[in-house]
């Protein structure tokens, strides 16, 4: 067995030998550096440090009013919650969808598969529409949701539709066949294969569209704009919330304050994606 | 004893298994031997219930498991690409058919030692798939497939994603631990040189059939066809049909039956000496016939290139020959 165990390390050895590359590719030169730098600052950086530095214009005791208002507060904790109840619908019936388009054959695949990105290619004001064409006061099916919570909800599930969906597609197109047979092999009926086999699998990239789709619904805007009706302390959400304060109540740094807020969410919602695909990918490629 | 009747398999424009009848032995360890395309892995997979067969029946121990879940059947299956469950340490892997069948804890972790240990993988039960080497994973899957104490252990092609030097030595210890385990064993593979040294029985198949099925040394020795003869060694066509290249007799003066030819090459190989040669009647353009023969053999007739020697298969004992 000693021999066996000698003739077969090739693992560690090759993951040194990948350092070596990504260390000697390391120095690209100053000059694509420089403008990366220049670029990122221009376009990402700066904006939103001046954000943050005008949301402090006023000193910390008006940044405070403006977050802690109760009408911010509101709007902020009702985004939270339906852009996390989207995202949790979004784990599930994303998965379905990934599910069908990769295991099941079927005529018009290749449409369907194309008609999932069309939420994303839309502009979200044409979305908020669309759904006030269904389910508006003269829907042709005789449902009405505007204005309501739910209205929300059915605009967030809309635009962020293709987020869990194609994270989760191509795991599963590479996920090995043989691990599910192997499963059944051993006894296992279809629902503990897919339980404790399948899921497992998927775990990463469902959880990481789902957190992009969250990401997403937070920071949602034109499709929720019409349809929800922005009723205060009920369905409006934090976006539409930080329009009002701009544009109708003149307080661009009540804006920015929320605003910052708003960012800090999302930054800590990307941070965690990252975390979360580390630890996916840690024990998949250790 | 798996016997498996009249089986045939349909895909959509293909006919994988045609009418295939074969009996395997309780606790042997057989060889399904034939090129890709053979049907020799279709066979396996209806077996062990993955594929359902068009028509036909699979009777395991005297049951008839045919329309049998693959779960059902208390089979080990063991796969080319190994099917490690990436996401589970080596302990959990090898565990899971016992959890599934809701084993005490004490005894399943009592078992999954043991089993590690035979299959030479102590030690490594924290570690993950992904931290092991190729052997070291199909060793594995093999404890894995072993923990449900199955009836029958099938291999499809089991060490064909390994490097040669690995697969040789993962070949003996196969044969080693089925000596010790004694559980019924198919192995599906398209090596005759690993048919040879592993199995007790080969079936050869071929186009979705089985070709002959018996002991090695009787399909080595007493082929039922060309094909069979041919996927089992080397062989070298001689007046029409096929014969062993160690089988032919070479002599410098003429005998009854020998065909004339002349040497094109002689290759020194250490004990074995190899002699291409064209026979006088080859058409042209003709592939040489390639005798070997010992070296002390070629001592004795001093061959070299141009010579013209007289060849034949051994008289009255002409095995191999199938007239074409």
């Amino acid at each position: 067995m000693a021999t066996v165990a000698s003739s077969e390390r090739g693992a560690p050895v090759r993951r040194r030998a990948g350092v070596h590359r990504r260390a000697r590719a390391g120095g690209t030169g100053a000059l694509p550096m420089g403008v990366v730098t220049v670029w990122l600052s221009v376009i990402v950086l700066l904006p939103l440090a001046a954000l943050t530095a005008k949301s402090l214009g006023d000193g910390t005791g008006s940044f405070w009013h403006a977050v802690s208002s109760r009408a911010a507060v509101d709007a902020l904790a009702f985004t939270l919650v339906v852009s996390l109840i989207a995202a949790a619908i979004n784990a599930v019936t994303g998965t379905l969808v990934a599910w069908v388009l990769v295991r099941d054959d079927f005529r018009g695949k290749g449409v369907v598969n194309a008609l999932i990105d069309l939420p994303f290619a839309l502009p979200t004001i044409v979305a908020g529409l669309t759904l006030i064409a269904l389910y508006g006061q003269d829907s042709p099916v005789g449902i009405d949701v505007t204005y309501t919570r739910t209205a929300v909800l059915l605009a967030l599930l809309f635009v962020t539709l293709p987020f869990v969906v194609r994270s989760v597609q191509p795991v599963l197109i590479e996920l090995d066949r043989e691990m599910e047979e192997a499963s059944t092999s051993l006894g296992a009926t279809p629902g503990q294969t897919f339980r404790r086999i399948v899921l497992p699998n998927l775990r990463p990239a469902i959880l990481s569209g789902a957190a992009l789709s969250f990401a997403r619904a937070v920071g949602e805007f034109g499709s929720v704009v019409l349809i929800s009706g922005n009723v205060p302390f009920r369905t409006e959400v934090s976006s539409v919330y930080i329009f009002k304060l701009q544009e109708s109540s003149d307080s661009p740094v009540a804006a920015a304050a929320v605003s910052v807020v708003l960012l800090a969410v999302s930054l800590t919602v990307l941070v965690g994606i990252r975390v979360l695909e580390r630890r996916g990918g840690d024990r998949g490629h250790a | 004893m798996i016997t498996v009747e009249s089986v045939d398999k349909h895909y959509e424009d293909f006919h994988a298994l045609r009418g295939v009848d074969l009996e395997i032995a309780s606790g042997s360890l057989t060889a399904l031997l034939g090129p890709s395309g053979s049907g020799k892995s279709t066979l396996l997979r209806v077996i062990a219930g993955l594929e359902v067969p068009s028509s036909g029946r699979v009777i395991l121990d005297g049951e008839d498991v045919t329309n049998l879940a693959p779960q059902q059947r208390g089979i080990g299956f063991v796969f080319q690409h190994y099917a490690a469950f990436e996401h589970m340490s080596v302990r959990d892997n090898v565990a899971f058919g016992l959890k599934i069948r809701r084993r005490p804890k004490a005894e399943v972790k009592e078992k999954v030692d043991e089993l590690l240990r035979v299959v030479g993988l102590d030690g490594y039960q924290q570690r993950y798939p992904s931290q092991l080497s190729g052997g070291q994973r199909q060793r594995m899957a093999l404890a894995r497939a072993l923990a449900i104490e199955p009836a029958v252990l099938l291999l499809d092609e089991p060490f064909g994603a390994l490097d040669a030097k690995v697969r040789a030595e993962l070949r003996t210890w196969l044969r080693r631990l089925h000596d010790e385990v004694h559980v019924t064993t198919v192995l599906v593979t398209h090596d005759q040189e690993e048919a040879l040294d592993v199995a007790d029985t080969i079936a050869v198949m071929d186009a979705g059939q089985i070709a002959q099925a018996g002991r090695p040394r009787d399909l080595y020795d007493a082929p039922a066809s060309e094909f069979v003869m041919s996927f089992l060694g080397p062989v070298a066509r001689l007046g029409g049909g096929l014969v062993r290249p160690h089988d032919l007799d070479l002599s410098l003066e003429h005998r009854e039956g020998a065909t004339e030819a002349q040497v094109q090459r002689v290759v020194h190989l250490g004990f074995e000496v190899r002699v291409e040669l064209l026979p006088a009647d080859a058409p042209a353009g003709a592939e040489p016939v390639v005798a070997q023969i010992t070296r002390a053999e070629a001592e004795t007739l001093e061959l070299q290139a141009g010579d013209i020697v007289w060849v034949r298969a051994p008289l009255g004992q002409v095995p191999g020959v199938v007239a074409a």
